[in-house]
């Protein structure tokens, strides 16, 4: 491959891709993001390559494997171009019949059309559906556009003009200014300004300057980064080459998280395609300005997102937090002024360039501006990714694009922050979602997770769920956090087994207070969060589980009895086979029982049971 | 094995910083960190054992002990919690005789949870060696563990 010498090779190579993409010519493109590859997808793409060869049809029809388009819950998905035929939950040998019938004959399968369960209407068109529809996919839309590993089709869509743009005609300083008036706030949670970042950065004294990329994402039910970095790698390294330049930095670190191997082989990948054409390295575009990346894996320790234990565990060291009193932007990794953000910050500041910040701050409400990408999952119909603007409301998110909760239970409330973060009730589904406002309920943004949960979601459980996961993943330095956590999970603990006292919700918030005030680093800062919102909007639920010694929810296993309802029961006998320790009973065509002395509440009978007839209460 | 270690201190230019991809290089060579890999790391790199003990113990991605020859791991992230993926570990457990995080003595099953997997929509997961299992129920894990030989109660 030959280098790019100047910014005009870049433009004219840019030019002959965009032409030799014939947008009349027909394309499948397959989902190959981690959620569909974990529906088989890779025997779907390779049924379809080898039917492509059988019937000669190379250099006629494309085959294009993308990454994520977000709507997991309806993978394997596969899109035909050009008319943007939308298959969903195709079956992986449906391959032959794709092509036979889609491809060359122009005919709809009805079977793959995804139906809208809402109004029952049919919809041919990816753009039409109404998890698509509702969204502003602006970054996350060109996932369907690329294959992540070519960056050919980067570049033919356009990818890295805004690099030769900031490279070619902008000044560090007037990129800078460009990110700050654009009001581009840090995805990973914090929401602390980019540019203000990239400025201080820029100013302070030392040398080797570093950025950083934090691809740590370790909030359980968030992963819009491993998506983003998965299906477009080259946007991020497109963000990162442009905030090194206006910063003056010549290295850069990926620091990504080990259990996403896809993710680490793409971003691999991208840098050395990058590397080969002379857009990372030496002398970028013949610019004068050299920049490389390095990639390090993570140990699998959740507070290495956390950018001073990040550091650490860059430098070899066991990833323990500390005091922030000297700023990142001034001694960083290796002591050195170090500029840290979120993967979706990084693939942020193309558009930023390219379309400029009055656009950019034309999307979202007075101070979040553009869009942000959540994970929406847990009891919710629509699972998967959605890039929608800053200030749409909750209920346009989980109703409108999320279609609601599944087999039309009850909606009770949504977890946004990661463990770091909130439950926040169906009374505030109306509130506006951006920075400010989440914090103001007492939940965050953290990196975009959204946690549903139903009638069957016991809200004492999650929060002990979260205070269990902060627990382990405490590094143990400050006594707040190590020992605080741990004495409020023990309170849940006694809470959810039917010991707790009328006092123990006091106490909860006497000791959360304490971890907030107390702790070094924002883990222990805001583990608190979930127990603390769960009380505030949810006391009565703690209150039964204390005075009535009742999980309403009928989660919490020493709360609770199984047993069948009479009315209901055929005598089908599916629970007596699935029960592992026989508890549950009963001759066949007879109304079973469940012994409450053996019954060990593992809930495979109410899983096994089609006539609703096991009761939980 | 000492020469194994050499070879992987080597790719990273004998460079002290590098000490926690040449530890994720040392498990992937052998499943585990042995001791004697991490007495020879020790030698070989000029860093105390009490230093690789440290980050050994710290990481999760890291383990003292061999792995089973089937990987069993439940994702217990928040979406796969609320939709039951405690059941799930706990019919693990119970069935496989194993507390998450250990290695049956027959070297057969290692049982691990991992805080998540970022499939949200086939929640639970169970991944066993590297290929997921969505949507999973007591019945469905009974019949992925009858698929590597373990010995499954329950059934007529």
């Amino acid at each position: 491959m030959n280098k790019l010498e100047s910014m005009k090779e870049l433009a004219s190579l840019q030019e002959k891709l965009r032409k030799a993409r014939d947008p009349k010519k027909p394309c499948i493109v397959i989902c190959a993001g981690t959620g569909c590859l974990a529906y088989g997808t890779q025997k779907l793409i390779d049924n379809f390559r080898a039917e492509i060869k059988k019937r000669n049809l190379q250099g006629k029809v494309d085959l294009r494997t993308s990454g994520c388009h977000g709507f997991c819950e309806r993978g394997p998905l596969v899109v035909i171009h050009p008319k943007e035929i939308f298959y969903q939950r195709v079956k992986l040998d449906d391959a032959a019949v794709i092509i036979e019938k889609t491809v060359l004959n122009d005919e709809i399968i009805d079977r793959l059309v995804y139906k809208d369960p809402v109004s029952g209407e049919k919809i041919l068109n990816e753009h039409d559906v109404p998890f698509y529809k509702k969204q502003t996919r602006l970054i996350f839309g060109q996932n369907g556009q690329i294959d992540p590993k070519s960056i050919d089709d980067y570049l033919a869509i356009g990818g890295y003009s805004a690099l030769a743009k900031a490279l070619g005609g902008m000044k560090p300083d007037g990129i800078i200014q460009e990110i700050i008036k654009a009001n581009l706030r840090g995805r990973g949670g914090g929401g602390f300004p980019t540019g203000w970042k990239w400025d201080s950065t820029r100013k302070a004294k030392g040398e080797p300057k570093y950025v950083i990329c934090n691809a740590d994402e370790g909030d359980p039910g968030a992963y819009m980064d491993r998506s983003l970095l998965e299906g477009n790698p080259h946007v991020v390294l497109e963000g990162m080459i442009i905030g090194a330049y206006a910063i003056g930095s010549s290295n850069g670190y990926i620091y990504v998280r080990n259990e996403y191997p896809l993710a680490v082989s793409n971003i691999t990948l991208a840098l050395e395609r990058a590397r080969e054409y002379g857009i990372i390295g030496e002398d970028i575009l013949g610019s004068g300005f050299s920049f490389d990346v390095k990639i390090n894996r993570g140990g699998g320790a959740f507070v290495c997102g956390e950018s001073s234990a990040l550091f650490a565990s860059i430098e070899g060291r066991v990833g323990e937090p500390r005091q922030k009193y000297v700023h990142a932007t001034d001694r960083g990794l290796f002591d050195k002024p170090t500029c840290l953000n979120n993967v979706e910050t990084w693939a942020n500041v193309p558009l930023i360039i390219n379309r400029g910040s009055d656009w950019f701050s034309s999307i979202g409400t007075a101070n979040s501006k553009g869009t942000k990408i959540f994970s929406l999952v847990g009891r919710i119909n629509n699972t998967g990714l959605v890039e929608v603007p800053m200030g749409i409301t909750l209920r346009e998110i989980v109703f409108g694009i999320g279609g609601g909760i599944p087999k039309g239970r009850k909606f009770k409330a949504i977890q946004t922050g990661g463990p770091s973060g909130g439950c926040i009730p169906e009374q505030m589904l109306d509130m506006r979602v951006d920075f400010d406002e989440l914090t103001k309920v007492g939940s965050m943004m953290g990196s975009g997770g959204m946690i549903v949960m139903d009638d069957r979601s016991c809200m004492v459980d999650v929060a002990k769920y979260f205070l269990k996961f902060l627990e382990e993943e405490s590094c143990g330095k400050c006594t707040p956090c190590r020992e605080g956590v741990k004495q409020m999970r023990i309170i849940l603990d006694r809470i959810t087994e039917g010991k707790g006292e009328e006092s123990d919700i006091e106490l909860l918030e006497w000791i959360g207070s304490g971890i907030i005030d107390g702790s070094l680093c924002a883990l222990g800062g805001t583990a608190p969060n979930p127990v603390l919102s769960t009380i505030k909007y949810f006391r009565d639920e703690y209150v039964a589980h204390i005075r009535d010694k009742k999980c309403p929810a009928g989660v919490c296993k020493p709360l609770i009895t199984y047993s069948i309802i009479k009315d209901k029961c055929t005598g089908c006998t599916a629970c007596a086979r699935v029960c592992p320790t026989k508890a549950a009973y009963g001759e066949k065509k007879k109304v079973h029982t469940i012994n409450k002395e053996t019954c060990i509440k593992c809930g495979a009978c109410y899983d096994a049971c089609k006539f609703d007839a096991i009761l939980i209460e | 094995m000492e020469e194994k270690v050499k070879s992987i201190i080597e790719k990273y230019g004998s460079d002290k910083s590098f000490i926690i991809p040449i530890l994720q290089d040392i498990q992937r060579e052998f499943n585990y960190l042995p001791r004697e890999a991490l007495d020879a790391l020790s030698r070989n790199l000029g860093v105390p054992p009490s230093l690789i003990y440290h980050l050994a113990t710290f990481y999760r991605a890291f383990s003292l002990n061999p792995k089973g020859k089937y990987r069993l791991n439940v994702c217990m992230g928040t979406a796969c919690h609320v939709r039951g993926a405690p059941q799930i570990a706990d019919y693990l457990e119970r069935t496989l005789d194993l507390k998450a995080g250990e290695t049956s003595k027959n070297l057969e099953y290692s049982l691990e949870t991992v805080n998540c997997l970022g499939a949200c929509a086939l929640g639970p997961i169970l991944v066993v060696n590297d290929e997921y299992h969505g949507q999973m129920t007591i019945a469905k894990t009974a019949k992925v563990l009858e698929g590597i030989g373990a010995k499954v109660e329950a059934d007529e």
